[in-house]
């Protein structure tokens, strides 16, 4: 299994230059190889999880497709963060399964290592490593968690960074990059690994509001690849637009999911509607007319589209 | 008083103290016989160039063996304490305590005379040395490496782990290389306080030929009944911890700036 994930990761990360869309995830294991549907890459069943007295997750239950991008949306504090981290066991599940690509995570027995090296994580801090520069930072993992040589490790390296638009940074420090460029290199970071699966925990969040584009387009590129990505976001044009699904979450539950348009144009319940005319914007009345208005193609050369992503991270801060 | 007044009056005060302790010293002290004892220059023409070639030396040789020990041995009982078995986080925690509690002379006399008896063994002097300051050094470098680990971000470890990379590797090439930049500069202090700790070795008992700076400095001083071997002792020991002083404040500089 664990040598699958190696070789799939690389012929990925190759053919990933110039062809749109190859199929699917080709190939995690042998008998889903028709492309797409059917498939799950994530299942999450009954996931709890408690903090001493306080309960962050209710009880939460999410499929994600091979392929498929679901953005996790709601208030701060109403566990999306958590949720994602227990995907990849960085937090602990108090009870509930999770199984990814097949392999049950939750179970005791399971070589957690061995299922992280197929799930990339991206932080919203960027936790890249300070004391290597952006080739090191893409390699340090290949080579001690994959066990590739110099050699290979760094061809992967630049073909990722390639892939993000940092070739000539390969030699910085993560000091000597803007936000915008570290949370690059910390996405082909985990690109590197040749994962399955990416998760994105508010990568936009900590950056000034003139370098989101450059990493929402690079995400948007992914998702073009056909990988499957799970995002806790506050851009809701990036999730209206790039996510197959939107799932959002309030108190430790989910209260409404479904397609972009329906939960972010149109959504059913009161929590999402209140929630969704904080964020997008205070002033306008009508979620749904304020809308259509922020659908340029191009993020990253639309001001106006980066403008209610802004004023969320205003809030956050000033929490 | 206006408060510009009051500070001059303040500053007068200070510099009129000044000047009577300094002059209370001048008319007290015997120039000539300080200047006999200190400044003899037949006697301090006779110090080279052994003072340097086997003393000095000596000096610097010892230092290093047992800062290179008590780093690896620091940087052992520091994991130690950090580790998840119980035992080990006593074990560190009741050797860091003894050896920082117990004063580095009773270590040296202990070692010197009671390794020979207890296990009828000659060491070679130089790894008794090692072991001497190593042991000691160990003690107050592991509560330095253990709080300079402490103070890596748990984010690092988070995506070390989560790259997939095993708890020993995500410790070894992500935590433990960031943690030794956040400690270099009470390390490079550590060295300073070793160096004058290897003035202590004389206790193990050694030839003239391993002498280092102070026991030279105390052997000359019986020999030609001068301080001027002490007075060069204590030059070459500045010449020594001046510069590590500089350095620890450009490390204590970088680290603020890297901040």
């Amino acid at each position: 299994m664990g040598e699958t994930a190696g070789t799939d990761g690389t012929d990925r990360t190759s053919g990933s230059s110039g062809t749109s869309r190859p199929t699917g995830a080709s190939g995690t294991s042998g008998p889903s190889a028709t492309s797409g549907g059917g498939a799950a890459a994530i299942e999450i069943e009954g996931l709890r999880k408690s903090f001493g007295e306080l309960e962050v997750l209710r009880g939460i239950d999410i499929t994600v497709r091979r392929g498929e991008v679901v953005c996790v949306i709601g208030p701060s504090g109403s566990g999306k963060s958590t949720l994602l981290r227990c995907v990849n066991l960085l937090e602990e599940p108090t009870s509930g399964t999770v199984r990814v690509a097949g392999t049950e995570v939750t179970d005791p027995e399971v070589d957690i290592d061995r299922v992280r090296r197929r799930i990339g994580m991206v932080f919203q801090a960027f936790n890249l490593f300070p004391h290597l520069t952006a080739l090191g930072n893409l390699t340090i993992a290949q080579r001690r968690a994959l066990g590739r040589g110099k050699a290979e490790a760094e061809e992967v390296a630049r073909r990722n960074l390639r892939r993000v638009g940092l070739t000539e940074k390969e030699s910085s420090y993560p000091a000597q990059l803007s936000g915008g460029q570290q949370q690059r290199v910390a996405i082909a970071r985990a690109l590197s690994m040749g994962p399955d699966l990416m998760l994105f925990d508010e990568p936009t969040s900590a950056l000034d509001p003139e370098l989101v584009g450059d990493v929402l387009a690079v995400m948007r590129g992914l998702a073009d690849e056909g990988m499957t990505m799970l995002v806790v976001t506050h851009e809701m044009s990036f999730a209206r637009e790039v996510a197959d699904r939107v799932v959002f979450m309030d108190d430790g539950l989910i209260v409404e999911e479904g397609p972009a348009e329906q939960v972010v144009g149109d959504p059913q319940q009161a929590r999402t509607r209140a929630f969704l005319a904080r964020v997008l914007d205070p002033a306008a009345a009508d979620v749904l007319e304020a809308e259509p208005s922020q659908e340029p193609t191009s993020l990253s050369e639309s001001p106006s589209d980066i403008e209610p992503g802004r004023g969320e991270v205003g809030k956050e801060r000033s929490r | 008083m206006s408060r510009r007044n009051r500070a001059r009056a303040i500053r007068t005060a200070q510099y009129s103290v000044l000047l009577i302790v300094v002059l209370v010293f001048a008319l007290a002290a015997d120039w000539g016989e300080l200047r006999r004892a200190f400044f003899d220059v037949e006697v301090a023409k006779k110090q080279f160039p052994d003072v340097v070639t086997t003393a000095l030396v000596n000096t610097v040789v010892y230092t290093v063996l047992g800062f290179v020990f008590g780093l690896a041995l620091g940087l052992l009982l520091a994991l130690m304490r950090l580790s998840q078995v119980l035992p080990y986080r006593w074990l560190a925690t009741a050797y860091i305590e003894f050896f920082r509690g117990v004063p580095a002379l009773l270590v040296f006399i202990a070692l010197g005379y009671g390794v020979p008896v207890a296990f009828q063994v000659s060491i070679n002097q130089y790894v008794t040395v090692m072991l001497a300051l190593g042991l000691v050094g160990a003690a107050y470098m592991a509560e330095t490496i253990r709080a300079g680990i402490q103070a890596v971000p748990k984010g690092q470890t988070e995506a070390a782990r989560s790259l997939g990379m095993s708890p020993t590797w995500a410790m070894i090439s992500i935590v433990i290389p960031q943690a030794f930049r956040i400690v270099l500069p009470p390390l490079a202090n550590e060295l300073i306080l070793l160096t004058k700790d290897s003035s202590l070795v004389y206790l193990l008992g050694l030839s003239m030929d391993q002498y280092e700076l102070a026991k030279f400095g105390r052997d000359a001083l019986n020999q030609h009944r001068s301080l001027t071997p002490i007075l060069i002792a204590g030059l070459f020991y500045l010449a020594i911890t001046l510069p590590l002083g500089h350095l620890v404040r450009r490390l204590e500089a970088r680290t603020a700036k890297a901040r």
